[in-house]
């Protein structure tokens, strides 16, 4: 009994706590703030064999349950599969979904099984608002989802909400359509990262939202889950549960489709590229013997940060918030309450931000699937894929 | 020494047997070691390498007090462990099991 357990945790751990997996850049929707810019598959993804390679390695590991994401993991043929293959290893698995493949009886079978929760995405707690964020019709498909998984008597699914300046005043809505099918509200924060790096400025809540949050948040304690997303908001007063730290390579990391790891499931750039687990030694060795995550694990400085009188409760912050906004890392968050972000923001005006690494999205904007006949003639567009999955290995193959 | 939920007033009975919930994991940490249970999907820590021993002689000492005399505790840190099981039995991590 030395250390507090933050501190504890500030040094690194011998396996994540909490370990993010985005299993493909694959996805039906192209909502505007993904932190992966999802939507083409890369050719290069885990394999099946390779993505039980690494749930082996976690069972080794005693990594207890990943989050499972992407992209759209459920549009992943052995996607499936590899949750049972998971959970009869005994890790246990948390998959993110929008909802498209939860039918009925898909909601059966997860309701049966005590080692899957289910994740449903939403960002409005009407279509309005839901729609202008993840697209037309994806209300629509995340309520059908919940209605199946309450129906299947699937108890305590979470749902998942991102918030925004447009739906930061529809708390207690999204409070009673997650009361209405028994599951439980979880709220995290927007990121500029990936796609939401173009949309942040819009889209991240104001001061006034932020403190209305921060109050809410207080009064329902431990009813409403947070992923610890919202620490810097502890420089408000009292800490809202959970760890209050970025876990950012100490307790928390992120492998990507193609088996990158990175620090954290929203800081995807270079800077922050931990190793493959395609690599000598695998993921273990990633996340042992990283040079990037020995840094993360080493006593940080809290720069200017450091003579704040709140800077013990929000240690500065997003390290990925900071990173993507162009701010330093050892400053101020773009959204410290104590309005320090604003100024930072302001000082570095204009000047270029780190763009996200690797994009994904849609050429253009996914439409909906509509059956008829293909258009007549070989045109020059039809030789051309307009998805990297859509590739046949012996495409322009000619005898 | 544990956290989650808070230690609730009644004592914890430390002369009877007790055992790790079938669906609780351990790992051990430098500090101590993590618990997460599969059932309630909750995690809670063991802030000592001394309370990580007596969880995992529970199972086979015929009583907690025992257990805690195994892993070299002195009567006087015995308080403090007792509200720790406590907790731990709080929230499922450790549950009673009936004498061989």
């Amino acid at each position: 009994m030395t250390l507090p357990l933050v501190e504890q945790f500030q040094y690194g751990l011998d396996a994540p706590i909490c370990l993010t997996w985005e299993l493909t850049y694959a996805c039906n929707l192209a909502c505007v703030h993904c932190l992966s810019s999802s939507g083409r598959r890369d050719p290069r993804e885990l394999t099946t064999a390779e993505c039980r390679a690494v749930i082996d390695e976690l069972e080794r590991m005693q990594v207890f349950y990943v989050n499972i994401g992407g992209g759209e993991p459920t549009v992943r043929p052995d996607f499936w599969d590899l949750v049972d293959y998971a959970t009869a290893h005994r890790v246990g698995v948390k998959f993110s979904t929008n909802g498209i493949k939860i039918t009925p009886e898909r909601a059966e079978s997860l309701a049966a099984s005590d080692y899957v929760d289910v994740q449903i995405s939403l960002d409005g707690a009407t279509a309005e608002v839901n729609d202008k964020i993840r697209g037309p019709g994806s209300y629509a498909t995340a309520l059908r989802a919940m209605q199946n998984l309450a129906q299947a008597g699937f108890k305590g699914f979470k749902i998942s909400v991102v918030v925004t300046r447009q739906n930061a005043g529809q708390l207690d809505d999204f409070m009673a359509i997650a009361e209405r099918f028994g599951a439980q509200l979880r709220l995290t924060r927007l990121r500029p990262s990936g796609r939401g790096a173009d949309v942040w400025d819009e889209l991240h809540p104001t001061a006034s939202q932020q403190r209305q949050l921060y109050d809410w948040l207080v009064a329902r304690g431990e009813q409403v889950l947070t992923g610890d997303s919202f620490f810097h908001l502890a420089a408000y007063g009292d800490p809202l549960p959970g760890l209050n730290l970025c876990g950012a390579g100490r307790v928390v990391c992120l492998i990507d489709p193609v088996g990158d790891v990175y620090a954290c499931p929203f800081a995807i750039h270079e800077n922050f590229l931990a190793g493959n687990v395609r690599g000598p030694g695998g993921f273990a060795s990633v996340w042992r013997d990283s040079e990037l995550f020995a840094g993360l694990r080493r006593p940080q400085t809290g720069g200017v940060c450091q003579s704040c009188s709140a800077y013990d409760s929000c240690r500065g912050g997003c390290m990925a918030a900071k990173f993507f906004t162009g701010l330093p890392l050892d400053g101020p968050d773009p959204e410290c309450v104590k309005g320090h972000g604003e100024r930072a923001l302001a000082a570095v005006g204009g000047a270029p931000v780190p763009r996200p690494f690797g994009n994904h999205s849609h050429r253009s904007r996914p439409v909906p699937v509509t059956i008829g006949r293909r258009p007549a003639g070989p045109g020059p567009a039809r030789h051309r894929p307009d998805r990297a999955c859509d590739e046949n290995p012996l495409a322009g193959f000619r005898p | 020494m544990s956290t989650d939920a808070p230690p609730r007033a009644a004592g914890f009975d430390l002369d009877r047997p007790w055992q790790l919930h079938p669906q609780v994991s351990v790992r051990p940490e430098r500090f101590g070691a993590l618990l997460y249970h599969f059932g309630t999907r909750r995690l809670s820590f063991l802030k000592s390498p001394a309370l990580l021993t007596v969880v995992r002689e529970l199972g086979d000492a015929p009583s907690a007090r025992e257990a805690c005399r195994r892993a070299g505790l002195t009567p006087a840190e015995l308080p403090a462990y007792a509200t720790a099981l406590q907790t731990l039995a709080s929230s499922q991590m450790i549950r009673p099991r009936e004498p061989a």
